[in-house]
């Protein structure tokens, strides 16, 4: 018997490439850091997206409109509340408007659910913009802290944690058991007791709550907030682009999406910024076309194809694993 | 003073657009009672278990389950108050194991259970529906009788008050036949309350106290087994096919 289970050894792992990732700013604070908060803002995103996405195969547009309402948390509270507190309510608000948002739609079907949540993030932006304009002198806040950029490399890391953690204990819950049995058959789940809306209003609002956070993190890096780039709907196309690309059926599947898309994207926009929609726009079609489980999906696919191969009598059991 | 009912239908209605699928039927099942509910193709069988098990809502009329009121109420609902169903056309959890197919049963059903009690359970409900050892094996990989045993153990695991079983003896050769119709007598003899919907008359003839007949929506005939079959109306909807 070996000294250390797999699971041992996985969640040494993760904690080591944790450390790694947390060194970085150790090593170059310029344009590798600010690289890295770009991958470490779209990881958190696209796994909390995924957390609710995954398991529903709801398509939701509404991270702008969470991101946005983090960001605007802290831009009017930055002057008189602590920062953490703001993340904190950021998290609150976005969960309070995601239990909103669901019990509205989510027992519409796929497609009216998609519009909505790309409307929700207008909707949003517009009703901001109108508050502001009526009530308050500017469009825009100012948010001046004395956070670096390294410290919020910190933050979305130790929030990436948790969305890490939340989903491993979600997996392990009723609820988690609750979601697979309602992506296997939405009528069965319902026939043995199963409350689908109530778990899937839940899972958005855990999902939400995780990406007014980062709204809220990313706010200082900011520093002027005004509508148009809180509640950017880019952001949500990205998201989405990105979790199917990594896969969003395993928790770290969307990580693996990221990483070599914001790297791209972060090249074709600097070398070609006014073709950056285009390269978004085709990269979401190829995705959905060619690779709608993900790049995590064809790696188990060829890796059942592998084992299967091994071991030609084996075919049920793998099937299962 | 009578015993309440298990399950009382009083009045329902089921409308299609202009199809009545259900019309004004009412029939009472009592506690421990095997009801058998038969019928031609089309009758509303199907459509009289979708009303009681809440997947469908009636246009009219109401159904209580031990004097509550439950028509109306979500499926969800329905079910944690203690009524389980099969589905005519097998409803299997493709991507779960046979033990968590089960235990799905056991988590959110009637009577809850979690963690090592409610695995132990649905282990345990696998052996008494035959399939005892099977836990990890993938339903898809499982015969067309092993999901319906599957299916069963399913409905078993929430304990529920009443059961409703929708052709459950359907598409079973007869040697199956025989294991299922065993089955169904032994949670018979446990007592469960169970709505049948069948068409092998050998099993309605075997293991049903009573039974309901349905034709075109409507309640035909209801009573005890061997009178019902002889009556010249039943007689007539069974041979007659759809004419009315
Ligand atoms: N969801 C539905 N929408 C429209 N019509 C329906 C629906 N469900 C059933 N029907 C119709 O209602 C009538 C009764 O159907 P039901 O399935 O209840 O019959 P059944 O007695 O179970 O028949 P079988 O023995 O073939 O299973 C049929 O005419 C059917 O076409
Ligand atoms: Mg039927």
């Amino acid at each position: 018997m070996s000294a250390f289970s797999g699971r041992e050894i996985r969640v040494f792992l993760a904690a080591a490439a944790l450390a790694l990732a947390a060194a970085l700013p150790l090593a170059d604070q310029g344009y590798y850091l600010s690289l890295a908060v770009n991958v470490a803002m779209y990881a958190v995103l696209c796994t909390a997206w995924a957390l609710f996405s995954g398991p529903t195969h709801y398509i939701s547009l509404a991270t702008a409109a969470f991101f946005g309402l983090g960001a605007y948390t802290v831009g009017l509270g930055i002057d008189t509340v602590p920062f953490a507190a703001l993340i904190a309510i950021a998290g609150l608000v976005s969960a309070i408007v995601a239990a909103l948002v669901g019990l509205a739609t989510l027992r519409l079907s796929g497609v009216y659910f998609v519009i909505f949540t790309l409307g929700l993030a207008e909707l949003t932006r517009q009703v901001v913009t109108w508050l502001q304009t009526n009530f308050t002198t500017g469009v825009g806040l100012y948010v001046f802290t004395d956070l670096a950029e390294r410290h919020i490399y910190w933050m979305l890391l130790a929030l990436g944690a948790a969305v890490y953690l939340s989903g491993w204990l979600i997996a392990r819950s009723r609820l988690g058991f609750a979601m697979r049995i309602i992506g296997n058959d939405e009528t069965v789940a319902a026939h043995v007791g199963i409350d689908t809306a109530v778990s899937k209003v839940l899972l958005f609002m855990i999902s939400g709550a995780f990406i007014g956070m980062v709204g809220a993190i990313l706010a200082p890096r900011f520093a002027y907030i005004e509508p148009p780039a809180a509640f950017n709907p880019m952001i949500s196309f990205q998201v989405v682009i990105m979790a199917l690309l990594g896969g969003s059926q395993r928790l770290w599947g969307p990580l693996v999406g990221v990483i070599p898309f914001t790297i791209l994207f972060d090249f074709v926009s600097g070398q070609f910024p006014n073709h950056t929609n285009l390269m978004i726009g085709a990269a979401f079609m190829l995705v959905v076309y060619f690779i709608p489980n993900g790049i995590v999906g064809v790696m188990e696919r060829l890796r059942l194809r592998l084992g299967l191969r091994k071991t030609p009598s084996a075919s049920g059991q793998e099937k299962a694993a | 003073m009578s015993v309440q009912p298990a399950i009382s239908v009083t009045q329902a209605r089921k409308a299609f657009g202009g199809l009545l699928a259900v019309n004004d039927v009412s029939f009472e099942v009592a506690p421990g009672e095997l009801l058998g509910l038969i019928g031609p193709n089309g009758s509303g069988k199907t459509t009289m278990l979708n009303l009681i098990s809440g997947a469908l809502k009636p246009t009219s009329g109401s159904i209580a389950l031990g004097g509550q009121t439950i028509s109306g109420l979500p499926a969800h609902r329905i079910a944690r108050a203690g009524i389980a169903r099969t589905f005519q056309l097998v409803r299997i959890l493709p991507s779960l194991s046979a033990e968590e197919n089960v235990l799905a049963g056991a988590v959110f059903g009637h009577m809850r259970q979690w963690g090592g009690e409610a695995r132990r359970a649905a282990r345990d409900l696998l052996a008494r529906v035959g399939l005892g050892g099977l836990g990890a094996t993938p339903p898809s990989a499982m015969t067309y009788i092993d999901q319906k045993r599957l299916e069963l153990a399913r409905a078993l695991a929430g304990n529920p008050r009443v059961l409703l079983l929708d052709e459950w003896l359907a598409g079973l050769n007869p040697s199956e036949l025989k294991t299922g119709i065993n089955l169904i007598a032994e949670l018979r003899a446990e007592g469960r309350t169970i709505i049948m919907v069948e068409h092998v008359m050998d099993a309605i003839r075997s293991l049903c106290d009573r039974c309901v007949v349905m034709s075109s929506g409507a309640l035909i005939a209801q009573g005890r087994v061997e009178d019902v079959l002889s009556d010249p109306e039943v007689v007539r909807a069974y041979l007659g096919g759809g004419d009315a």
